[in-house]
């Protein structure tokens, strides 16, 4: 299939539809609107559903409904709106409920603002819902990888029965580039054993993440977190941009790795060994990679547009083995391929300088 | 570094300072070429300021974000006002005369200057700054054949409504008469 100029809300709504989503809930918000205008035009003359929901509880609780009966569904909201939905989040992971959650986020906190932003990566990934549960969070940075990503965040949240969240943000929303459509490349397991059909002759089942017998809860959590474990050796992935003989190493995600690469390249066609370390799945991070690259470097730069949230994450996966600077804006701030230029120079020299001294001490 | 060729549209809602850009990016990918759009978004609307970014490139196109432009394309004056300093030294900046009366400040990228709003009472109406504006962009740096944005609008054409449909014509000519400004430089001192 030919490439074609796709805004990227529209090539996630598209590849959703692709990826044979039966049912969107949502409500609207800006920069995610045109994913719920691209369903209610599309979805209803193929027979599919699609509601307008009357907020975003409504909406991920119309998400559990579908999830219980094995159907492939999907909500999408932002920021403030991704935050009422938690605690169905937390839900969903412990009664094993699939369904695939977009967040396009903006400026917060608060109602914040509509601009682009990173704020929302602890939301995504240190909770929010209660209890201990990991949804598997999935990172584009390009349109064609928002189309790639939302076909996997349908076959993953079904094959280990998992909320798996798209984690885009107003830039990757808002902007066009050519991509294609390729088939959905997945097979989805059988979902009969478990989902709720009806009981049609045979025993009733349940789906309940409400667990009262002493001990029950956890060895469900324990269970759960195998299944993690799982997920994070089969599921992993990233991308290495130039690190192979890279001394600078910059760790970022989403839209900001590919302005990053602007950069990258910049430094590399000024003979400055730099690369880019992209983590693509968020949860699971990549941290056993990203703990190999920091021995090779000598220095992470990370790059967020927020106050340093998945920071947290690099560091623990560098764990000492380099020092880790951080450079970012919140709020709806951009960085530019010139700003990051300039900080990856001046890093840089800090670099050469301490190569000099070291070699005068020898 | 953004590319072969990046351009800033902008104006105020209306103008179709975004719908231009759409174009630009639909020929691109016409001529087999990558290409990024990024648009001002959410708050705007008719009669309110936006603006689009777009690249055009052989190659991948790492960033939608331009730090500096090879070219702005300004439809009116507070457009003018907001992206003078974003062209690259070197680069060229078309301004709509007929809407902006300001000075220009800089003295190392060259001002095109056309009476958009003016000129397009010459065409059938009704005409389109817009793409008459693209036509001279187009024109005056040659990255892209003014045929292949025919195409794209002759596409566009199919899908959609009758009403839009029907000018059609209009818009080959605003582009075609965009392109003849430059070569007949009819553009104000």
């Amino acid at each position: 299939m030919a490439k074609v100029l796709v805004k990227g809300n529209e090539a996630i709504a598209q590849a959703a539809i692709n990826a044979g989503c039966q049912c969107y809930f949502g409500y609207p918000i800006t920069p995610q609107s045109e994913i719920g205008e691209y369903m209610g035009k599309h979805l209803p003359p193929m027979g599919r559903v699609f509601i307008t929901a009357e907020s975003e509880l409504a909406s991920i609780n119309m998400l559990i409904g579908a999830g219980t009966t094995g159907t492939k569904a999907m909500t999408s909201s932002s920021s403030c709106g991704i935050a009422l939905m938690q605690e169905a989040m937390s839900a969903m992971c412990c009664a094993e409920v699939p369904g695939v959650i977009i967040s396009v986020m903006r400026g917060g906190p608060g109602l914040g603002n509509i601009a682009p932003a990173q704020g929302d990566y602890f939301q995504a990934l240190k909770g929010g819902g209660n209890g201990d549960y990991k949804i598997i969070v999935l990172s584009p940075s390009t349109v064609q990888e928002a189309i790639d990503l939302t076909y996997r965040a349908f076959h993953l949240a079904l094959k280990y029965r998992n909320p798996v969240m798209l984690l885009a943000d107003g830039v990757l929303g808002q902007m066009m580039e050519p991509a294609e459509f390729g088939e959905y490349p997945y097979k989805d397991p059988d979902v009969t054993q478990w989902a709720l059909d009806g009981a049609n002759n045979r025993p009733p089942r349940n789906i309940v993440s409400l667990h009262m017998p002493e001990g029950e809860m956890e060895m469900l959590t324990n269970r759960i977190f195998e299944k993690y474990e799982q997920i994070a050796k089969n599921e992993t992935t990233y991308e290495d941009y130039f690190l192979s003989d890279a001394k600078l190493a910059i760790t970022a995600f989403g839209s900001v790795a590919r302005v990053a690469k602007a950069a990258v390249k910049r430094a590399r066609d000024n003979g400055m060994k730099v690369g880019l370390f992209r983590p693509v799945t968020l949860f699971p991070f990549p941290d056993k990679d990203l703990h190999e690259t920091a021995k090779k470097v000598d220095m992470i730069l990370d790059l967020e547009l927020n106050k340093g949230q998945m920071l947290l994450d690099v560091r623990s996966a560098v764990f000492g083995a380099c020092p880790v600077e951080f450079y970012g804006r919140p709020a709806g701030g951009l960085l530019t391929p010139d700003m990051i230029y300039k900080k990856i120079t001046e890093l840089y020299a800090k670099l050469d300088k301490a190569d000099k001294t070291e070699a005068g001490v020898r | 570094m953004n590319g072969d060729m990046s351009v800033i549209i902008s104006g105020f809602g209306g103008q179709g300072a975004l719908f231009a850009g759409i174009l630009l990016c639909h020929a691109a990918v016409v001529e087999g070429k990558h290409t990024t759009w990024f648009p001002s978004y959410g708050a705007e609307m008719r009669g309110g300021a936006v603006n689009c970014s777009v690249n055009i490139s052989d190659g991948d196109v790492p960033s939608p974000i331009i730090d500096e432009a090879d070219a702005v394309i300004a439809l009116n004056d507070a457009s003018q006002e907001k992206f003078e300093h974003k062209v690259k030294s070197g680069g060229f900046m078309i301004i709509n005369s007929s809407l902006s009366h300001l000075k220009t400040k800089r003295t190392d990228i060259n001002y095109i200057k056309i009476p958009l709003n003016e000129l397009a009472q010459k065409l059938t109406q009704p005409a389109f700054v817009n793409v008459i504006a693209l036509g001279a962009f187009l024109e005056k740096t040659k990255i892209l054949k003014i045929e292949s944005v025919k195409e794209v609008m002759k596409e566009m054409a199919k899908t959609v409504s009758a009403k839009k449909a029907a000018l059609l014509p209009n818009n080959l000519e605003s582009i075609d008469f965009g392109a003849s400004i430059i070569r007949q430089q009819m553009v104000t001192a």
